[in-house]
């Protein structure tokens, strides 16, 4: 039988440290093209409308930053939880929650139209999405409940209240029974960045921003350190006097906050109105996102315009193939198993054992026996 | 006497999937190992197990396919994580996310197709018998499953040498290891068995409990099978309890969406994941039992040297 064997690198490789997302990439790639031959396509012509045609003309572009916008500014966030090996998988609801409580104002006041209405969304949005992060950070600090699980937990209370919201309460009574809420007014709409070239917002820029802005904290700021220290750690972190559920509230809040103006920048950007569903997954595709951005901000605007691509290229092959839409998850997944698969290239060697070795080892098991027994 | 019974029996058939799949976890974090995979799993279970019966013509079939397809998925996440060492959390993380985007393709032609329902167990004399009858020998087969699996896992893990051994391994893989315990090897056999669990359970929403095709039809019953793991404290028979509870949960909120009660559907159809924030709150609240329950490397990657 072949076996794989890991030999530990005398230090992290720089090389692979480097080479492992585009590897990644490349692997992707490959298992992509066999899946497209499964389905009976030529995997040329569906790379063409995969990653190539949704890129191709200026308007696209445009598209094409609007969906990396939520996806940048929730995994900027992550990576901070995750560097501080803190699991929060629940921006997704993070997200709903930032958009619900930012379209308080045009949805509850319409009549108010002011230039402060936007600024006071974001806001908002940040604070609901901050708050509703602060439950599963609360309940790890106060009672020690695993915040993987809470955190998820509440994405599908955030859908289904989102899903309340918009059919009872907020539906707006005009809209001839539709779930959905009022058309925001014109001060409520987050501006294009260049109107005649295509549709792309503020949202963007809001990205950017807060990758520049993380990736300064967490490489010249203590704050940075601390996240690091604590993640690789905890104990090392406590003889420093770094508290570990302060960072856990940290972690939250802020990924929280950028999850939340994520949301709302959506809503008050792309859609313009609150509708049963606002996000095709942005929350979980982010992880993704985090990881292949190699917890870097800056890597993680790379990689939020990767992921990005593959939720257009799968509307395209859908449209263009009858491909299920589908694909772009398959894709989304793949590329987040092979990331991971390769980033063990950076700590260690992989030695493939075949079948002439097996002999020494079944040896060196006889030898364990009597010890396993002396042991008993 | 009647309602009752039929309330107890959808409870059953709500409860079984999470049985089935939160005892296969059980025995992979028993091994130390933590599969955040178990939705992704279950799907692809749910959607092998239709396919392969709707193709067929067979439930039968069906089952085995769904199993087959929850070990094979499994597998996947047993090479990375025990082979290449990654993280487990991230990686049962992508085993979710790829799960439920690749069942949604391989499922888009199965949308709207009728299934065909496993049959219900029927044994002539005895399924008849008033009140009991039809809650002991009128279930459909994988019910019955379920509780042996139960049982089989319990006696296995705590009368058996390897499941000693394997409870071993999950308390400190390097002791195990030194012993001369091939570690590797018992995690693989484990993540394959939890992955083959999480299939069946998905196998049963396909096949039984509505016999059809939904995209994300497990609707978050792989992270409440992970939950009830952590509620169970590790130990079988709490899972049983656990699951039932969570099946009259499940059950209790669709009756009262169903009897027209004058709160929001949408509050009713969340509380089974409220109930397992609070379940999980109430657990972790006592430090000591599970601090001395949790196997003490689980989630830790375990890589041999020589």
């Amino acid at each position: 039988m072949m076996r794989l064997e890991l030999v530990k690198r005398p230090q992290r490789s720089a090389l692979f440290s480097a080479l492992s997302p585009f590897l990644a990439f490349a692997l992707t790639i490959i298992a992509g093209a066999i899946m497209f031959a499964l389905l009976g396509v030529n995997p040329l012509t569906a790379f063409r409308i995969y990653f190539i045609e949704p890129v191709s003309q200026v308007w696209q572009l445009h598209e094409l930053a609007i969906k990396a916008a939520p996806l940048i500014l929730i995994a900027v966030g992550l990576s901070v939880c995750y560097k501080a090996n803190i699991w929060n998988i629940g921006a997704e609801g993070q997200f709903i929650l930032g958009g619900i409580v930012g379209s308080i104002i045009p949805v509850l006041f319409p009549q108010f139209e002011s230039p402060l209405v936007l600024p006071l969304m974001l806001l908002l949005g940040m604070v609901g999405g901050a708050a509703y992060a602060a439950i599963p950070a609360l309940l790890k600090t106060r009672f020690g409940t695993n915040e993987i699980l809470t955190s998820l937990m509440l994405v599908y209370v955030a859908q289904l209240f989102l899903d309340w919201l918009v059919r009872g309460p907020w539906r707006d009574p005009q809209g001839h029974g539709f779930p959905q809420t009022i058309q925001f007014n014109d001060s409520a709409v987050l501006p294009e960045l260049m109107p005649d070239a295509g549709r792309a917002n503020w949202g963007f820029v809001f990205a950017l921003v807060a990758a520049v802005l993380v990736w300064i904290l967490m490489s010249r700021m203590l704050k940075g350190f601390e996240v690091r220290v604590l993640g690789s750690s905890p104990r090392a972190g406590r003889f420093a006097g770094f508290g570990l559920n302060r960072m856990v509230f940290f972690a939250f809040l802020l990924s929280g906050a950028l999850a939340g103006l994520a949301g709302i920048s959506e809503v008050s950007g792309a859609i313009g109105q609150l509708q049963p569903v606002i996000s095709p997954g942005y929350g979980f595709t982010a992880i993704i996102v985090a990881f292949l951005g190699r917890l870097n901000p800056l890597g993680i605007v790379a990689a939020g315009l990767v992921l990005a691509l593959t939720y257009l290229g799968g509307e395209a092959v859908q449209s263009a193939l009858g491909i299920s839409d589908k694909v772009a998850r398959v894709f989304q997944g793949m590329l987040l198993f092979f990331v991971l698969g390769c980033d063990t290239l950076i700590h260690y060697r992989i030695r493939l054992i075949g079948l002439a070795l097996t002999k020494p080892e079944s040896a060196a098991k006889l030898e364990a026996a009597p010890k396993l027994k002396e042991a008993r | 006497m009647d309602i009752t019974i039929n309330i107890l029996l959808t409870i059953a058939t709500a409860a079984t999937p999470l049985l089935i799949a939160a005892i296969g976890e059980l025995v992979v974090e028993r091994s130390g190992v933590l599969n955040l995979g178990v939705e992704g799993m279950m799907i692809m279970g749910a959607v092998g197990g239709f396919g392969a019966s709707y193709l067929t013509g067979s439930p039968w079939i069906g089952l085995l396919a769904a199993i087959a397809m929850g070990a094979v998925f499994s597998l996947l996440f047993a090479v990375m994580t025990l082979s290449l060492a990654t993280n487990q959390v991230a990686t049962g993380l992508s085993l979710t996310l790829l799960g439920l985007g690749l069942s949604g393709m391989m499922g888009t032609s199965f949308v709207g197709q009728p299934g065909e329902r496993l049959p219900n167990l029927e044994i002539p004399g005895l399924t008849s018998i008033p009140v009991v009858g039809r809650l002991l020998f009128g279930q459909d087969p994988i019910f019955y499953i379920s509780i042996a699996l139960t049982a089989a896992v319990m006696w296995f893990l705590f009368k058996t040498r390897t499941g000693l051994t394997l409870r071993s391994i999950g308390d400190s893989h390097t002791s195990a290891h030194a012993l001369g315990i091939q570690v590797i090897r018992y995690r693989y056999l484990a993540v394959i068995f939890g992955g083959a669990c999480a299939g069946l359970a998905g196998g049963h929403l396909s096949l039984v409990y509505t016999p059809q095709w939904v995209e994300n039809m497990t609707a978050g019953r792989g992270w409440i099978a992970l939950a009830l793991v952590v509620f169970a404290s590790w130990r079988p028979w709490r899972v049983l309890a656990g699951a039932y509870i969570f099946g009259a949960v499940w059950i209790g909120q669709l009756h009262a969406q169903a009897f027209g009660i004058p709160v929001p559907s949408q509050f009713l159809s969340s509380l089974p994941y409220l109930a397992t924030v609070v379940v999980l709150v109430l657990i972790s609240r006592n430090k000591r039992l599970t601090m001395m329950n949790t196997p003490a490397s689980l989630g830790q990657p375990f890589v041999p040297d020589r």
